[in-house]
């Protein structure tokens, strides 16, 4: 049976998961996104503003780099693909770059997106800024806190960012809010969700901004190692934007291994978690059907990981389908073995990477690679942005000393 | 003829629809409110079911609604109270949440026990239309459940037209403005509501948006079979507490008696 991954139905299902789950109050916004994302986006005006601003202003192709030391360390290849080079530190602005464009040819004027680390936020408000737009990020207060630079940096560029204070104070919360900022502002704004999640059209459309990783994975491994595809692929997963663009071109081909690493928290039967698999059930949340974690009666519960960015009790409804199909690997890392992994890749490549981004490295361990597998790592973000908390484990491991 | 229809049978205009969220401001306010509400003249019962994520609603029905949840409101706490619904109200009441709760709950199941407490319909802002024509429509006709969709100033003809094919017992006119729960400019709301009635459609019309006194009642009834005080009456629990007097002093305040 062939059944297509990458795209979904007319509907916006990837097999039972997906749909627009909306209240009126959206409708029209969503309807005229529905109607238009693809038209716009095949149009050959926007096609090559958005390609040059890819290439001169965020910075792509970004490099598929051999990392020779890990690899040592495996007995294997394992290539990196460095999205933290892009302009802003990670793929996040790939996508921000794409809905802008878009929001423009839409006739809007206001920007609006929710973000949790602060990347989508920062991406937003930079592209924003380049394109003379009104930008209002909504974030968490608790993710306001953990994440300081961001807030200024999104303060610099000339956003507005406005904290969300209720349930948990973090993504979900904020994302509510933005949500709402829609409802209220039905004609000038557009939303620009940073990952693959809400209503259909965004899980496509986003993915289809992504999708530029996946693309170029191809063409560097043939170009430069002589061959069309990984054995797999490897990525982090919150809400999935990063990995859905990694995995994007290899999804509909079986050959291709991959692999989803979600957030364990403090593991993934502390009740401290964002392992989404592991713990949700089919629910609706954010306007799409997928798997929420939730409690028996149906509240969406508060999740928990190091890293704001991976700190969200959804996840994308073409990663719900990867994962009730088998047809993606979902495997999880601890807060602790993330930044374990921060460290050892820090120190064997020269590289600090994200803390979301760490774990896809902390389950290398667990996994079986032979020697003529070529693994592809979406490196999706760097550690800049996580320097106090990398700061208070150095402390921690000198009073240790 | 149901409940519902019967009401606008006998009334078409100036019908008072008041919500409350289930559960607040105690675990256990939920029957005794119903039963004031009615006693004091409200002509139908809105009772929201508390959700983790209501985004269509504003701050005042969101905090209303955790501090439900912190109460232990629940659906099957709900039903479990409800229980004892028909022996005290005789007034049309609704049922309103989000599709997540109810899902979990179970659709059939919930169809089922909210016909069996003598619930009149269902809201529920975020169900597909397409879904709703899919898969929930015969269950909800199985239980002789009126499940009431949204309109608003965005909504195209066309669109409306299809909402109100959908729906029965009345079409629930809101506005952009209708999570923040504060008022608009009346004279945009006019026309808006001008434009419904132009359509002529089977379905009476209550506006859900801004109202919060005797004035803003008449005018919104100026146009609709009647109108949904939400946040307002929320508000004033909150102020005033959920006693007989309080309830019966703002309900008559509304409907300027």
């Amino acid at each position: 049976m062939h059944t297509q991954f990458s795209v979904p139905d007319a509907d916006g299902y990837y097999g039972e998961f997906g749909g627009a789950y909306i209240p009126e109050m959206l409708f029209q916004n969503v309807e005229q996104l529905r109607t238009q994302y693809r038209l716009i986006m095949e149009e050959e005006s926007f096609q090559k503003e958005f390609n040059a601003l890819l290439k001169d202003y965020v910075g792509r192709p970004t490099p598929l780099f051999h990392a020779k030391r890990l690899s040592e360390k495996y007995a294997t290849t394992i290539l990196l693909k460095r999205e933290d080079l892009c302009h802003t530190g990670a793929h996040k602005i790939n996508n921000t770059v794409g809905q802008v464009l878009l929001a423009q040819r839409l006739g809007k004027k206001r920007i609006i997106a929710e973000t949790g680390a602060g990347q989508h936020g920062v991406a937003t408000a930079t592209v924003c800024a380049l394109k003379g737009l009104e930008c209002i990020v909504y974030m968490g207060e608790k993710d306001m806190q953990r994440q300081e630079p961001n807030v200024a940096r999104m303060r610099m560029l000339g956003a507005t960012v406005i904290p969300a204070t209720s349930g948990s104070k973090t993504l979900k919360d904020a994302t509510n809010e933005a949500i709402r900022d829609w409802i209220n502002n039905p004609v000038d704004t557009h939303y620009i969700i940073g990952s693959v999640v809400g209503p259909h059209p965004y899980p496509d459309m986003v993915a289809r901004f992504q999708s530029i990783i996946s693309k170029e994975i191809q063409d560097q491994l043939l170009n430069e190692y002589g061959v069309d595809k990984p054995t797999r692929v490897m990525a982090c997963v919150g809400g999935g934007s990063n990995a859905a663009g990694a995995f994007y071109h290899f999804l509909d081909d079986s050959e291709v291994e991959i692999v989803a690493v979600e957030a364990a928290g403090h593991g993934v039967h502390s009740g401290m978690s964002a392992a989404t698999t592991q713990l949700g059930v089919t629910g609706v949340l954010h306007g799409s059907k997928s798997i929420v974690m939730q409690t028996s009666d149906g509240q969406v519960v508060e999740p928990h990981s190091i890293s704001a960015g991976l700190d969200y009790p959804g996840i994308g409804p073409l990663h719900a389908h990867l994962f009730n199909s088998g047809r993606g690997i979902f495997i999880n890392a601890t807060d602790e073995e993330a930044m374990k992994a921060a460290f050892e890749i820090s120190q064997l490549e020269g590289i600090i990477p994200a803390l979301e981004t760490a774990h896809a490295f902390a389950v290398l361990n667990d996994m079986k690679f032979d020697p003529s597998d070529i693994t592809v790592i979406c490196l999706s973000g760097r550690g800049d942005k996580d320097l106090s908390t990398y700061m208070a484990e150095l402390k921690k491991q000198v009073d240790h000393e | 003829m149901s409940r519902i229809q019967t009401l606008f049978h006998r009334k078409n205009t100036r019908v008072l629809n008041i919500y409350f969220t289930a559960g607040y401001p105690e675990l256990n306010s939920t029957l005794a409110i119903i039963a004031q509400l009615e006693k004091s003249g409200a002509d139908v019962i809105e009772i929201g079911m508390p959700y983790s994520d209501p985004i269509a609603d504003g701050p005042v029905i969101q905090q209303s609604s955790a501090k439900a949840l912190q109460n232990g409101m629940s659906i099957e706490v709900l039903f479990t109270q409800l229980s004892e619904l028909r022996s005290l109200c005789s007034i049309p009441v609704v049922l309103m949440g989000y599709m997540n709760p109810v899902l979990q709950y179970g659709f059939e199941k919930f169809c089922e026990q909210a016909s069996k407490v003598g619930i009149d319909g269902i809201i529920l802002p975020d169900m597909p239309v397409i879904e709703f024509e899919r898969v929930y429509s015969p269950v909800l006709k199985k239980y002789g459940l009126d499940m009431i969709f949204l309109v608003t100033p965005e909504t195209s003809e066309q669109r409306v037209r299809l909402l109100n094919q959908c729906s029965s017992g009345f079409l629930y006119a809101v506005s952009s403005s209708s999570t923040t729960g504060k008022d608009k400019d009346f004279s945009k709301v006019e026309q808006y509501l001008e434009r419904l009635l132009s359509y002529r459609l089977h379905n009476p019309i209550l506006v859900g948006f801004g109202i919060h006194n005797a004035a803003t009642f008449t005018a919104a009834t100026k146009y609709a079979q009647g109108a949904i005080v939400g946040s307002a009456f929320i508000k004033w629990l909150d102020e005033k507490g959920a006693t007989t007097e309080s309830i019966d002093h703002f309900v008559k305040n509304i409907k300027g008696v």
